[in-house]
């Protein structure tokens, strides 16, 4: 294994344990999701989550213990925001859940990053997964702003590009819910000030993003993470694209406004009390 | 004889996983099957599973079976040739299990693309002749081909995308979709193709046993793709059941959940020998790693695993022998070799 030499919180190995996977006897299951991994994956995550950032988590149990999907808004550059997502369903909920997202589908061609996201359960966002995930009753996190989304520059962190309406259709066949989830911080851990798509080519990604000073590398800051109440959409996913688009604008306008809280909350002109997280 | 309508409406499409397997259930009427290709490993499990069964087995191969059980009638033919044909002709088999398929990438080109197309065609051919009612045909899960931005579980109503990276494989994937057109060609035939996943167990010589049956295994740095395999006496189990099942239509047949590469290697007490993609051809015949066509690089990159459940609901197939069952026996049957 390319991570082997990585330590292994026991904590974090009891809460790997209480995930709610069909290991077999190697610690793998149908998908190969690897508990070894996820413990290191966590171990190093929770340095990330508790001590280098910190992140003020409202609203997670609107998560619900079976099938459903988070969707949330891109801010950061690179993957901070779902690896929060993934951090905070993973210490903050009892019993933990493990959130599977929708990668990019150039990482599996990546040597090293396609081995570590498959064994942590971070598959080519393909409709087959995601269908499958919500048929087995998992947690899957989408992004529907895509790619577009994580290359937004740190001025426009808070702001939308245009979402995908994949995640809706997805929604309406597999009758799971949607728990609308906002990040904020991403901008002032990563203050990108360009992306260099000519860079990303050669190594094989979508682009390298450039920050203020240079390197990709975020900075401690505190992170505000809302999960709103969930949304059930009622219908077949076979409807015709405009009731979709009008779908997918109700979804969009509420995480719009879980990041206008956020910013509110962020700028410490609101406090958690005054959060309005229940409305659909 | 066949089994009547009334044998297999009780057997089919029960749709109920976890049935007891073959061994465990009681074998409907005797039936008369000709199974190609039964020299091969595979093919003498599923000879000798069919007497068991109760089955008259008539074996067709260019290889001989010296210590066929009782019960295997052999018959040293090339399956394209008229003397196999005769033995369709003359006895009137009720049922044919096509095995006769070169898997292994030794044997090359338009040999090789002969017997496993042309094979094929002729097996469908002397079926539909000679009144055969039911065709299973033993296919491989690698029809799907490996890439990294297909599923991971495939079904059945997938197309095969990996040909264009993996040229040796084009006439395997040739046979399958032929097999498969015979459903509405020959609508009187009942014919099964049965995408099996790798087999590994005491004497399989299949595309998997022989990539680990060295002490040292070539694997792409930075890459541990699931590797979905069945013990292979439940893949034998797998065939007999399609056929006394009466099956129709095109099904991926697998075992037990899919285990990462690095898993087997370790298991089977082999050495992984990571190698970086770009050095992987320089690699393959030297240094006692097996020797691959480049376009198996592949498949050591990306998994290929198949969604079995569509031949679980209309058999009640379920596997018998765990993945460590499969692998332990795959390590004795080594040693002795």
């Amino acid at each position: 294994m390319l991570t082997s030499f990585l330590p292994i919180d026991p904590e974090v190995a009891d809460r790997v344990e209480a995930l709610e996977l069909p290991f077999n006897e190697w610690g793998i299951d149908p998908y190969g999701i690897d508990a070894e991994e996820l413990g290191r994956l966590f171990t190093a995550l929770q340095w990330l989550y508790r001590r280098y950032f910190h992140v003020e988590v409202h609203g997670i149990d609107h998560i619900p213990d079976s099938g459903a999907m988070i969707v949330g808004n891109h801010s950061g550059g690179v993957a901070i925001d779902a690896a929060m997502v993934v951090a905070s369903c993973f210490f903050e909920l009892d019993p933990p859940r493990l959130a599977q997202g929708m990668a990019d589908k150039f990482i599996a061609k990546l040597p090293g990053a396609s081995h570590i996201a498959a064994r942590c359960g971070q598959f080519p966002g393909l409709p087959e997964h995601a269908e499958r995930f919500l048929d087995d009753g998992r947690l899957l996190m989408v992004f529907p702003e895509g790619a577009r989304g994580t290359a937004k520059l740190a001025r426009d962190a808070h702001t939308l590009v245009g979402f995908g309406t994949g995640f809706v259709r997805l929604a309406l066949r597999s009758g799971a819910p949607i728990v609308p989830c906002a990040f904020l911080g991403g901008g002032d851990a990563m203050p990108t000030i360009a992306n260099f798509t000519g860079l990303g080519k050669l190594l094989g990604v979508p682009y390298i993003p450039i920050t203020r000073y240079l390197v990709p590398v975020p900075r401690p800051t505190t992170f505000q993470l809302l999960y709103g109440a969930p949304i059930q959409l009622e219908g077949s996913g076979n409807e015709d694209d405009e009731t979709i688009a009008r779908y997918v604008e109700s979804v969009r306008a509420r995480i719009a406004d879980l990041l206008a809280q956020g910013e509110r909350l962020r700028a410490g002109e609101i406090t958690e009390d005054d959060l309005e997280l229940e409305e659909g | 004889m066949v089994p009547d309508d009334e044998d297999r409406g009780g057997e089919r499409l029960s749709g109920v996983p976890g049935r007891p397997s073959v061994a465990e259930k009681p074998p409907p009427r005797h039936m008369k099957v000709l199974v190609t290709g039964i020299a091969g490993w595979l093919g003498r499990l599923v000879g000798a599973r069919l007497v068991e069964r109760g089955h008259e087995v008539l074996g067709v191969d260019r290889r001989p079976w010296k210590d066929a059980p009782d019960g295997v009638r052999m018959f040293e033919a090339d399956i394209r040739k008229r003397p196999a044909e005769d033995v369709f002709r003359t006895e009137s088999p009720d049922a044919a299990i096509h095995m006769a398929t070169v898997t292994h990438l030794v044997e090359r080109s338009a040999d090789r693309f002969r017997i496993n197309l042309e094979g094929t065609r002729a097996v469908v051919d002397y079926c539909e002749r000679y009144g055969v009612k039911q065709l299973v045909f033993c296919g491989r899960h690698t029809f799907y081909g490996a890439q990294p931005d297909s599923p991971l579980y495939h079904t059945e109503d997938e197309p095969p995308m990996g040909i264009h990276s993996f040229p040796e494989l084009a006439d395997l994937v040739a046979a399958d979709l032929f097999a498969g057109s015979a459903l509405w060609r020959v609508p009187k035939l009942d014919t099964a193709v049965l995408r099996v996943c790798y087999t590994l167990g005491r004497g399989s010589r299949g595309t998997l046993a022989r990539y680990i049956e060295g002490p040292r295994v070539p694997t792409v740095l930075g890459f541990d793709p699931l590797f979905h395999f069945i013990h292979e006496s439940d893949a034998a189990d797998a065939l007999v059941l399609a056929m006394e099942s009466r099956l129709r239509g095109v099904y991926n047949v697998a075992g037990p959940q899919p285990v990462p590469l690095s898993v087997i290697v370790r298991e089977t007490g082999r050495n992984g020998f990571p190698v970086p993609e770009a050095l992987m051809n320089l690699t393959f015949g030297r240094f006692g790693l097996p020797k691959l066509p480049k376009g198996a690089i592949d498949h050591l990159k990306y998994s290929i695993v198949v969604d079995a459940s569509a031949f679980q609901a209309a058999t009640g197939f379920m596997h018998t022998r765990g993945e460590r069952q499969a692998m332990e026996d795959f390590v004795a049957g080594s040693k002795g070799r």
